[in-house]
């Protein structure tokens, strides 16, 4: 059992998430960091579906009700540590780090996910003080006492140009790419990524890692917690490699695009 | 057919709803995620570009089920839709009414269905301020479509009517109650 003493700023209940319901209008959630998410849970010997916390900048101040296996990962030098009571950990050159249990956060699942949905409210709410969470049963195999290091935070991600380049003019791919980009709350500041059309797009699926360009001329990327369809064209993608990198990013960071990969169409359908 | 990042591409579709029963026909769990959207549908998955491009589509739609929603037309905007169309309350009631809808796709929200078949008379533009809060069950319009707002929420179509349907219960075995090639028809109370 895990009491929230203290949520921090905000903590989420996250796993795998809820992928292949788009068609549905249900966004695909999960965890932000997946590689983080992987590794925390199997440094406490978690199938690699258990659910574990992310903790945004502020981690929570947590106590379990007997000692348990804690595993710390993403925004910090991943630990394992036996314990009755987690203090406070800030995130430290990330934006999020991720508190795994043995046995695995035991919330209810929706749609047959555990992950907190920021966008449309699916799953359970963030912590607040005074929760109590359950935790799953102890898994058949051992916890590895593995030794893991940390994986620097890349701040060059790989893009694949499109699905809709051609809604910008000739030069905005380009700008894309040799610009830097600073994080902000809400979108990546720098220069104007050009609209060639005045027209409105028509609502279209959207994928993780989507760089979607409002008229205002500067990107936004979306991570899990996305709309399933939308009308802003998408000059780029982010790839899904590297989409546990931009779960990473803080305001404030800086930020480049390289267009690695192989761009453009193929005949018609 | 346009990448759409590194495992998933963007087809242009005269059917989006056909073509997105082809692909899940064609390919089932191999793919991902097939998103139909208003000209478009998003495939995610591991599936080769030339394989997609192979599949044939059928120029018959699957049947869908259809469904009926009872409506009070009650709308704060039903004055402004009628002053905007030049039409009566009533006739854009009446109109709204008579229709039989197509789900086009679905987004925005879970169980959010973009509805089209509307009269042309009932085309009208969003408001230009958005309502910080529209309720569960409200009927609404904007452009080409109507729709049910699933849960309460920001919003800018005109509302119409309001309906006591859930529309997403993610307990249930069909957590939507309108998807994608679903007929829907709206039942005056």
């Amino acid at each position: 059992m895990i009491e929230v003493v203290d949520p921090g700023l905000l903590t989420t209940v996250q796993d795998r998430g809820r992928p292949g319901l788009a068609h549905l209008g249900v966004p695909p959630s999960g965890a932000a960091d997946s590689r983080a998410l992987a590794l925390g849970n199997a440094l406490v010997g978690n199938p690699p579906d258990a659910a574990v916390l992310e903790v945004t900048l502020v981690g929570p101040r947590l106590r379990f009700d007997l000692p348990t296996l804690v595993a710390l990962t993403g925004a910090c030098e991943p630990q394992v540590l036996e314990t009755r009571e987690l203090e406070p950990v800030a995130c430290d050159g990330g934006a999020r780090l991720y508190v795994a249990v043995r046995g695995g956060v035991e919330v209810a699942p929706v749609l047959g996910s555990r992950s907190t949905d920021l966008l449309t409210g699916l799953g359970p709410p963030p912590l607040r003080a005074g929760d109590v969470l359950a935790v799953g049963p102890e898994p058949m195999r051992p916890a590895p006492r593995a030794e893991a290091t940390r994986a620097p935070v890349e701040r060059v991600l790989r893009v694949i140009p499109g699905p809709r380049e051609d809604w910008f003019t000739p030069g905005a791919l380009g700008l894309l790419c040799e610009a830097e980009w600073r994080v902000t709350p809400t979108r990546f500041d720098g220069p104007e990524l050009v609209w060639a059309r005045s027209d409105e797009l028509r609502s279209e699926g959207l994928v993780t890692g989507a760089l979607q360009v409002p008229s205002a001329g500067r990107p936004i990327l979306l991570l899990n917690d996305h709309p399933t369809t939308g009308g802003y064209p998408v000059i780029a993608v982010v790839h899904s490699d590297d989409l546990p990198h931009a779960g990473q990013l803080r305001p404030g960071d800086t930020v480049r695009f390289t267009a690695g990969c192989r761009s453009g169409r193929t005949g018609q359908p | 057919m346009r990448r759409a990042g590194d495992r998933g591409w963007l087809l242009e579709a005269e059917s989006p709803l056909a073509t997105a029963a082809a692909l899940r026909a064609a390919f089932g769990d191999r793919l991902e995620e097939v998103v139909p959207g208003h000209e478009t549908v998003l495939v995610v998955g591991d599936v080769p570009a030339d394989e997609l491009l192979a599949v044939r589509v059928s120029a018959v739609l699957p049947e869908g089920r259809t469904i009926e929603v009872p409506v009070t037309y009650d709308g704060p905007d039903l004055a402004e839709v009628a002053e905007l169309t030049r039409l009566s309350v009533d006739e854009v009631v009446r109109l709204h009414a008579e229709a039989t809808y197509t789900a086009a796709f679905l987004g925005f929200a879970p169980g959010w269905a973009y509805l089209t078949g509307l009269d042309e008379r009932l085309v009208v533009p969003r408001r230009a301020q958005p309502r910080e809060r529209v309720p569960s069950g409200a009927v609404a319009i904007a452009g080409p479509y109507t729709g049910v707002y699933p849960r309460e929420s920001p919003g800018g179509w005109r509302l119409l009517g309001s309906a006591d349907v859930v529309l997403f219960d993610p307990g249930s075995e069909r957590p939507a109650l309108i998807e994608a090639g679903d007929r829907v028809r709206f039942v005056p109370l």
